[in-house]
């Protein structure tokens, strides 16, 4: 760590980790739910716990890549951060509205949350992934602009380099995408187009953006590959992503009464999607091939290609799956999408934030890496979180395929509830993945515990 | 590989490529919108329909079932089921007023919401509006 105001990146690394534990324990819960319905109800009911899950996902990674931002960003721009006191003050203003929103979702029902936080004034909740109260989704606007203010003038007055404005554009695009978020029309066709403009755009747009940043600069610290082919490689990924991405929008207006043609101009752009996932796995490789050290900290190294590998198999492969129009006719909003949702977003936004957690958390401690021993054990963590995240996904495909043909595709279309129990035992495996995912999980937070703790246990 | 293709020709496309992109997708937005009256079923879109849709976000509907295949996917599609219900609105409202409160040993269950009549007709309303939207023929039958 070359400034002191890097620091920063640890409160929001810590936070980070915690929200992801809570995801994965609801997670678990709601696997329950899918095979013993009544379990914890109707005190934690399913779609409660999806909230916590869904909810808990974002901002844990909108905090990764914060801190990534506050990490990165003064060691590219050679200077200080350029207000480390108000990226605390925004660290501590995000962590309590987050606790407040998941203590709201838990302790009264959605529609009394609603009342209390006066959704009838601008009523913006009850829309997957924008559950959050209006007075939430305001703070995180607050929180995002004092956040781009202290980044972009970092950024803007040291030393620019393309990892730093690919990843100021990223940010940016983030924090515009997010206002479509308070665009609640009656009309739900109009409802749903524009709520893509946040999802779509975020996850399939400037996320990728943000990814590609972060992975580009811990390539370059820990290859010391220069930096110039590696800006080079960073322009190819992302001119792929947005070329493809942005009307690959279209692979989500099939359904929703938008006009046919989007079937086409979806189809076509979306199948492109994987290609830049595809370049992003071909520059981990090629770059680490050609590495011009050896880096001492190897389990940051594996987590990069880790990214690279599972970003490409979950987002580009799953995605591939079940983006062209008439497979999707079958397959739209079944436990395919559930399949793709997980592996897409552990891949690409969880395995880079565990990435610069991974390289950015031991130089904050004062050293190059951690200890061999935990470094071994960091990377049982990536093994057993990996290993159980593809056979979460295809334990779920294979639900899903079995859904799709009992439910949508034999001659005789059995009824939803019916199909559900028939394909219990998929759900049964996909838990016990679940479970070892969660190790997976603990492992990882044990890997970063302090030295001495570890051997008085 | 340097030489001819250099990361200036890189950055060119990245910048270009996306600007004319972006333009595409407003340009193909813009005629998304011009199309929308046909097909959105705004004519139906009662003041009685806005309320259905409040009360289906007031409630977290989402978070168990799809909405035209948007959602959680741990309950029905809704989308259709007004049809699906073979058009019987009190046959919808029956359902949702007898959702048992301690829902159903070992089973999944929708919670009891205790709905006045005026919410339930409203939620029926919205589910019928959201029913004629014209989906291209999705879903692919009535079971969604």
């Amino acid at each position: 760590m070359q400034y002191q105001s890097q620091s920063v990146a640890k409160l929001y690394f810590m936070a980070a980790i915690g929200l992801f534990l809570a995801q994965v324990l609801f997670g678990l819960i709601m696997g329950l739910q899918y095979v013993m319905g009544d379990f914890l109800f109707p005190e934690i009911p399913f779609n409660v716990a999806r909230m916590v899950h869904t909810n808990s996902l974002i901002v844990w990674l909108l905090m990764g890549f914060m801190g990534a931002a506050y990490y990165l960003v003064p060691e590219e721009s050679q200077r200080e951060l350029y207000s480390p006191k108000l990226a605390v003050l925004m660290f501590w203003v995000f962590l309590v509205a987050a606790a407040l929103t998941v203590i709201g979702y838990l302790s009264v029902p959605y529609a009394t949350l609603a009342q209390i936080t006066g959704n009838d004034l601008l009523p913006t909740m009850g829309r997957e992934f924008l559950e959050q109260p209006t007075i939430t989704k305001i703070g995180i606007v607050v929180v995002a602009l004092a956040f781009l203010y202290n980044i972009g003038m970092t950024v803007l007055t040291g030393r620019k380099t393309v990892v730093t404005i690919v990843l100021l554009t990223g940010l940016v695009g983030l924090a515009v995408f997010f206002l479509f978020s308070f665009y609640n029309p009656d009309n739900l066709v109009k409802d749903k187009y524009y709520w893509w403009f946040v999802v779509h755009l975020w996850v399939e747009g400037v996320w990728e953006l943000i990814l590609a940043s972060i992975l580009a600069f811990v390539l370059i610290k820990v290859t010391g590959v220069d930096r110039e082919v590696i800006e080079k490689w960073l322009y190819v990924i992302i001119a792929m992503a947005l070329i493809t991405g942005i009307i690959g929008t279209g692979h989500h207006f099939y359904w929703i009464g938008a006009p046919g043609y989007w079937q086409w101009w979806g189809s076509i752009f979306s199948a492109l999607e994987p290609i830049p996932f595809f370049i992003m796995t071909l520059f981990a490789f090629n770059v680490i091939n050609k590495r011009k050290r050896e880096h001492p900290n190897k389990a940051a190294v594996l987590w990069a290609m880790g990214t690279a590998v599972l970003a490409f198999l979950g987002a580009g492969v799953w995605g591939f799956l079940h983006t062209l129009a008439p497979v999707n006719y079958y397959t739209h909003g079944s436990q395919i999408t559930a399949a793709h949702g997980h592996m897409a977003f552990f891949g690409a936004y969880v395995m880079v934030v565990l990435t610069i957690i991974s390289f950015a958390w031991p130089l904050m401690h004062g050293q190059q890496a951690k200890s061999n021993a935990k470094q071994v054990l960091e990377m049982w963590s990536f093994w057993l979180m990996s290993v159980s995240m593809v056979f979460i996904t295809l334990f779920l495909t294979g639900a899903g395929i079995l859904q799709v043909y009992l439910q949508r595709y034999s001659d005789v279309p059995q009824a939803f509830m019916v199909v559900q129990e028939k394909i219990s035992l998929f759900y049964w495996m996909r838990e016990v993945s679940g479970l070892v995912f969660l190790v997976g999980v603990i492992l990882f937070i044990l890997s970063f515990l302090p030295e001495r703790k570890v051997q008085a246990a | 590989m340097q030489e001819v293709f250099t990361k200036s020709m890189a950055r060119n496309i990245y910048y270009g490529g996306s600007a004319f992109f972006l333009l595409l997708f407003l340009a193909l937005t813009f005629d998304t919108h011009q199309a929308w009256p046909a097909r959105d079923n705004h004519q139906n879109l009662t003041e009685q329909v806005a309320a259905g849709k409040r009360l289906w976000e007031r409630n977290n509907c989402i978070g168990c079932h799809t909405l035209l295949g948007e959602g959680a996917y741990f309950a029905p599609e809704l989308g259709n089921v007004y049809k699906r219900f073979g058009e019987n609105k009190e046959a919808i409202k029956a359902f949702i007023r007898s959702r048992p409160v301690e829902g159903i040993p070992g089973r999944r269950s929708m919670p009891q919401f205790n709905f006045t009549d005026a919410e339930l007709d409203e939620i029926v309303e919205f589910l019928k509006y959201t029913s004629e939207i014209n989906t291209e023929n999705w879903p692919p039958n009535i079971q969604g």
